[in-house]
């Protein structure tokens, strides 16, 4: 795979905000302004940028609850996910939605899921539409070690292969189902890619804190179901840095576990080492990037407090789109 | 106007609205049937026979055999919804929302609303419902209070075959999920249906009945149950005021209050058990908004609180029957 130096600039910048988006967030909630339950999706970035930088706005994806990165990969506008997670009523979602129920179809993002497994069935919907629309687009999923035990999907995974429709299927394996190993809770020996093989599927596993082998082993994916060849999947090994939700006190890591994975798996400094060590970008390129991300979350996270919440008088408006 | 059944109505209704909007797609479990067969597709329309003639019309990509997979059909729907199309999912028994009511409640139901009133999600779900089959516990189950209580869905109950074309055609043309109710003893009745282009709007009650000294309030099977008690009351000079619902959700509230102002005597009946069912909570509706006008104690006519037996004379038992709407009316006319 060849890269310009404005696609690994902007691969570098998006795995970048989705850090700081994070981080910056597992900051915010210690001091109890943010409400409710919040998944922060930092160590899996080369996942959802590896994957997303490969799609066009006509592709669609469904998320998870740990579905930040997903959004701002798909194109989400960033300070109306920060305001949306400040409960703000110029959040995306109006302070409906939250943290957990982040959606912006413009950008083909058809919505985080509070619900494990929840989303696999509708990628297979919207593949089912993009066929019929026959303009290559493709749905897709993407799940985690935990979702891959649902019923759900499944189920998606066999309607998939039965109607032979662009769904795509990637799981995110980052080794922990809520507090659950996936030594335990995955039965096929922790190897969720063979599920999908078992429903007829082909499949790809890759490194998934590194976005080169993500984004390649992908390429070869995305360019078999574009082609017509039916559903695929994809098992990515990743790494969360953070608990299940915030406040999770995660006494189910190994000692020293979490320093060893942002040392040795961190897709940020895989990415630097890489580029600057072939020469392709320097140090101060990069540099220059962290520093214009670290501005652009502060003016993020300022806007988003000094938004107007939500009108309590709106509290039963857009359930329906009409209701007579 | 074409005189047919409500089976016709639906699958006319159905190859109309799919030449008219290519949007429109069909999923469910044998709506084409004999897929990966030796004797190949039959088309027969599914167990129902509310979908013939479709897959050979609009192709396998618009009419889409499923596997037995219920989470996997409303998700779909709700997915492909959500990419554009208009989805109709057949839930071939209503029963099984139980399987796959995820897919209902905490997703086709919420987008609108969790997504900040950007999407639409213009599904239909279609569910074969009600007892009268001896199809037991697991087959027989009019769910429909629990999805009336859903906010985010809409609920129709057909009981004519001018309104399942009427309804259906409104389902299909609106931008919100609907739960379309088929009753499985009323598929073969027969009716008026009027031609061409023609929906009927959500939250009006039909008027089957004016008669004055009660106000009974029905929706599905239990509506031609109540015209047959009435029938009974009239021939003692009883005139009963009998509105079909035709939608549980929205609810035409104006028209059972209307009616009960002028009768002050309520009763509803309800193809359920009667704990948190549509007929407590329409006579607390009333209790609420038109206490000063009762004559007496609204009263519901319902099943027992059991699950729905198999033999033939038990699951008569269950069902509300005529004489206990009858005798229903004539307790809240005794009532002084």
């Amino acid at each position: 795979m060849q890269f310009n130096r404005d696609e690994l600039l902007g691969a570098y910048r998006r795995m970048k905000v989705i850090r700081e988006f994070e981080e910056r967030l597992h900051e915010e909630i210690k001091t109890g302004e943010i409400a409710g339950f919040t998944h922060l999706y930092a160590g899996q970035e080369a996942v959802a940028v590896g994957i997303c930088d490969q799609l066009t706005v006509e592709d669609m994806i469904v998320s998870t609850h740990r579905g930040h990165g997903h959004c701002i990969a798909k194109g989400c506008d960033v300070k109306g996910m920060m305001k949306e997670i400040f409960g703000r009523a110029g959040g995306l979602c109006k302070g409906r939605g939250g943290s957990m129920h982040i959606a912006d179809l413009d950008v083909g993002m058809l919505g985080a899921n509070g619900i494990v497994g929840g989303g696999a069935p509708q990628a297979v919907g919207a593949a089912i539409a993009a066929r019929i629309d026959g303009k290559g687009r493709v749905g897709i999923a993407f799940s985690g070690d935990g979702a891959c035990n649902q019923g759900t999907t499944f189920e998606a995974m066999n309607l998939a292969v039965v109607t032979k429709v662009p769904a795509i299927f990637v799981f995110e394996n980052n080794h922990y189902s809520e507090h659950t190993g996936d030594a335990y809770a995955v039965g096929t020996n922790k190897d969720i890619a063979s599920r999908a093989e078992g429903f007829g599927m082909k499949a790809w596993r890759a490194n998934g804190c590194d976005f080169f082998e993500t984004y390649t082993a992908f390429a070869e994916l995305l360019e078999y179901v574009r082609a017509g060849n039916g559903p695929a999947a994809i098992e990515l090994d990743t790494e969360r840095y953070y608990g299940h939700f915030e406040g999770d006190p995660q006494r189910y890591r190994g000692k020293g576990e979490i320093d060893r994975i942002r040392a040795e798996r961190d897709c940020l400094k895989a990415f630097r080492a890489k580029v600057v060590g072939a020469a392709l970008l320097t140090d101060d390129d990069l540099d220059k990037v962290d520093a214009e991300v670290i501005a652009q979350i502060e003016e993020a996270v300022a806007e988003a407090r000094a938004d107007e919440l939500p009108d309590p008088a709106t509290v039963a408006d857009d359930v329906y789109v009409e209701y007579y | 106007m074409a005189i047919m059944n409500i089976r016709e109505a639906i699958v006319s209704t159905l190859h109309a609205e799919m030449e008219r909007d290519s949007d429109i797609i069909l999923l469910g479990e044998d709506v084409v049937g004999g897929n990966g067969t030796a004797g190949g597709p039959e088309a027969i329309g599914g167990i129902w026979g509310t979908s013939p003639g479709l897959w050979e019309k609009f192709g396998p990509e618009r009419v889409i055999d499923t596997p037995i997979s219920e989470s996997a059909i409303i998700g779909a729907a709700a997915g492909a919804a959500l990419a554009g199309k208009r989805p109709v999912a057949e839930l071939m028994f209503a029963d099984f929302v139980g399987v796959s009511l995820d897919q209902i409640w905490n997703q086709m139901a919420k987008f609108r609303y969790m997504f900040g009133g950007k999407t639409k999600c213009p599904a239909v779900v279609r569910l074969v419902y009600g007892a009268g089959m001896s199809t037991a516990a697991q087959h027989s189950q009019s769910v429909y209070a629990m999805l009336t209580a859903m906010p985010g869905l809409k609920v129709v109950l057909p009981t004519t075959p001018a309104d399942a074309k009427g309804l259906l055609t409104e389902a299909l043309r609106g931008d919100d999920p609907v739960m379309y109710f088929e009753h499985k003893t009323l598929y073969g009745v027969k009716g008026e249906v009027p031609e061409g282009d023609y929906r009927q709007r959500f939250g009006e009650a039909r008027v089957v009945r004016e008669g004055g000294d009660v106000t009974v309030i029905a929706c599905g099977r239990m509506v031609s149950f109540s015209e047959k008690a009435a029938d009974k009351l009239a021939a003692d000079g009883i005139g009963m005021d009998l509105l079909d619902l035709r939608t549980t959700s929205p609810l035409d509230e104006d028209a059972i209050l209307e009616s009960v102002e002028q009768t002050g005597r309520l009763v509803v009946v309800d193809e359920t058990p009667p704990r948190c069912s549509l007929a407590a909570d329409i006579c607390a509706m009333v209790a609420q908004r038109a206490f000063s006008s009762l004559k007496a104690p609204p009263q519901m006519v319902t099943a027992p609180h059991s699950p729905i037996p198999f033999a033939r004379n038990l699951e008569r038992a269950w069902v509300p029957s005529p004489q206990k709407v009858e005798e229903a009316v004539r307790r809240v006319l005794a009532f002084r």
